[in-house]
């Protein structure tokens, strides 16, 4: 139970078509990410897996039942919402409660799931509050609450993160994985984020202009790129790209390389280039390096690596960690 | 206004305006309470004289009286139901995407835009009317007898006239609201196995309770008060069935002559008024708190 195929789904809004044609498998218990830039149709993917929004063609089929024409209740998901969508005159107890409610449970069930869930998520002391009185974190792990009480087939999450400041979201990061864990249930997480994708995910979807660019989990995705894209998307700082007479020297159109896999010399190396910048972080420093003949790109080396504005550098890829591509973008391997 | 200096400097600014203010008030309570313990007959100029609570105690026994309290009430909380109920069915029809929004929604709003005189004397003779009225036209297609509205039922008439006055206001203070319900929750709800009928009770419902006791609050300060349409129409008959306060203390005045007595009529007026409010704001004062 809870594996989501998605066979040849499509989504056409008016003469506008966000999302070709997308053949997908989730398989049960698995934690996926869809993440892609803003506008790449990853929340309107989630949505027609919701059945929040009607699927122009295709099948989708949940838990080995077609589902294409059920109803968002029938489906038994749940969701997570960016705004968290809580219901801003009950309590925390009667939102926790609502679905239990609407399924018809009994009081004395309802009452033991909802203090199960609040027992899971914290929130064992704020349950007769309103969620106006909550904070931001609380208000999600009040949402997360509100979908697990059902026990659903799997959840889905919109963005959760996004409206939490920088701190409280690699806590609810940690916390959300924690869940997962403890559950075993199939998750599919939205996000744009992907560091959070990197962090959280089994497998990750990269999404661009409604196509899946590539499959595969976060190390998968880092180390073997299929294309410039998702190259370019997944890492943080981007991967440096670099075309004309080097990239032919590698027998390529254009070839990447991770500011990761650079090492850098003051004395001597592949590259010359001058620093631009120069971010130390104490763990890292970042390096901005205008390099000759092909522009800036962006360096990391570990520790503190003593350069100014101005300074002097060398770098040269590491052997085997240059990343070629040819003229469509796609990867040579 | 944080100092002392700047805080009189704004009282003596504002005094003008307040003084006026209160003179405009004060000086015609004054002149109703005064008048309501003369014996005043416009009948009789010159011959007015201290009548103590005579005028009170000729009121309150008139059997109008009684009549005019319960007719008042029955119009507020008539209206009110028509309009609030009505309102929220509209509303939320109106929220539906459909074909010519904008001009429906203007045409939901016209009769708000109608006189009192006018609208009522439309209902009267367009649609009440036995002879050639709508409804009367109506009745005689499907080989009914006409129903004289006006005469066999003046208070449901009266409330009907003025609930179709009332409903564009309640319609589109509840639409407003209704818009600003969030589209997430919304869908949350379906999510969570809500149906149509329980969004509405545990979503929309609560939503809008402040917009409704926005116009339970309005309307009935202005329901209160109902005059036009019951002058236009019944004349507050037949007998006085459908005489309400406002009306019996314009019949003490205008049509008795009794300027002490109809003061008198007017200061009880005031203080029932009073009384409404009072109990409508400890029963729904609260919602618009917090």
């Amino acid at each position: 139970m809870g594996s989501i195929t998605l066979n040849n789904v499509s989504k056409v809004f008016g003469a506008h078509t966000v999302i070709p044609s997308i053949d997908l498998n989730i398989e049960e218990g698995e934690f996926v990410v869809f993440v892609g830039p803003s506008g790449c149709g990853k929340s309107t993917l989630l949505r027609l897996i919701a059945g929040l929004e009607d699927v122009s063609g295709g099948k989708i089929v949940i838990d080995g039942k077609d589902a294409t024409e059920l109803a968002p209740a029938k489906r038994r998901l749940s969701m997570v919402f960016q705004s968290y969508a809580l219901y801003p005159h009950m309590s925390v107890r009667s939102n926790i409660a609502f679905p239990l409610k609407m399924a018809g449970e009994d009081a004395s069930v309802i009452d033991k799931k909802v203090a199960d869930a609040a027992r899971v998520l914290n929130l064992t002391d704020y349950l007769d509050r309103k969620p106006r009185q909550l904070s931001g974190g609380q208000r999600q792990r009040v949402a997360i609450g509100r979908a697990i009480v059902r026990q659903p087939v799997a959840f889905l999450f919109d963005e959760p993160l996004s409206n939490l400041d920088a701190a409280l979201r690699v806590n609810m990061r940690l916390e959300i994985s924690q869940l997962h864990q403890q559950l075993k249930t199939t998750m599919v997480y939205v996000t744009h984020d992907q560091v959070e994708a990197m962090t959280m995910a089994d497998k990750i979807v990269v999404l661009n202009r409604g196509n899946v660019e590539q499959v595969g989990s976060p190390l998968d995705l880092y180390h073997h790129p299929d294309n410039l894209f998702v190259a370019g998307f997944i890492g943080s700082p981007k991967m440096n790209i670099i075309t004309g007479d080097i990239a032919k020297g590698y027998g390529a159109h254009t070839i990447g390389v991770r500011p990761e896999h650079l090492d850098l010399s003051t004395s001597a190396g592949a590259w010359r280039g001058t620093v631009g910048v120069a971010e130390h972080l104490g763990s890292d420093t970042f390096l901005h390096v205008a390099v000759d003949k092909v522009g800036t790109m962006t360096a990391r080396v570990g520790g503190d690596f003593p350069v100014r504005h101005g300074d002097q550098v060398y770098l040269s890829p590491q052997e085997g960690r240059v990343h070629r591509f040819d003229e469509t973008g796609l990867a040579i391997r | 206004m944080a100092t002392l200096h700047t805080r009189s400097a704004a009282r003596a600014m504002m005094a003008p305006s307040v003084l006026l203010l209160l003179a405009w008030m004060i000086v015609p309570l004054a002149m109703t309470i005064y008048f309501s313990f003369l014996r005043y007959n416009l009948l009789m100029p010159g011959m007015e004289e201290w009548a103590g609570f005579s005028n009170y105690r000729y009121f309150l026994t008139d059997p109008a009286f009684f009549q005019a309290l319960f007719n008042t009430l029955a119009i507020v909380v008539g209206v009110l139901l028509i309009t609030v109920i009505g309102g929220i069915a509209l509303a939320i029809l109106l929220d539906q995407p459909m074909f010519g929004q904008g001009i429906v929604r203007i045409l939901v709003i016209a009769p708000f835009l109608i006189m009192p005189t006018v609208a009522a004397l439309v209902w009267k003779n367009m649609f009440m009317n036995p002879v050639n009225g709508l409804f009367a036209h109506l009745a005689k297609a499907v080989g009914l007898q006409p129903y004289d509205f006006l005469n066999n039922a003046p208070l449901m008439s009266i409330i009907v006239i003025v609930a179709w006055q009332w409903l564009p206001f309640a319609t589109l203070i509840l639409l407003t609201a209704l818009q600003s319900l969030d589209e997430e929750q919304k869908e949350a709800a379906q999510m969570d196995g809500a149906g149509a009928w329980s969004r509405f009770i545990y979503l929309t419902l609560p939503h809008l309770s402040r917009a409704i006791t926005v116009v339970i609050l309005i309307q009935t300060i202005f329901l209160l008060s109902v005059f036009a349409e019951i002058l236009v129409t019944t004349n507050g008959g037949p007998g006085t069935q459908s005489t309400n306060l406002t009306f019996l203390v314009y019949a003490q005045a205008l049509l008795q002559f009794d300027v002490g007595g109809a003061s008198a009529g007017g200061i009880i007026a005031v203080i029932l008024a009073n009384i409404v409010a009072f109990f409508l704001m400890r029963m729904i004062g609260k919602t618009l708190e917090a």
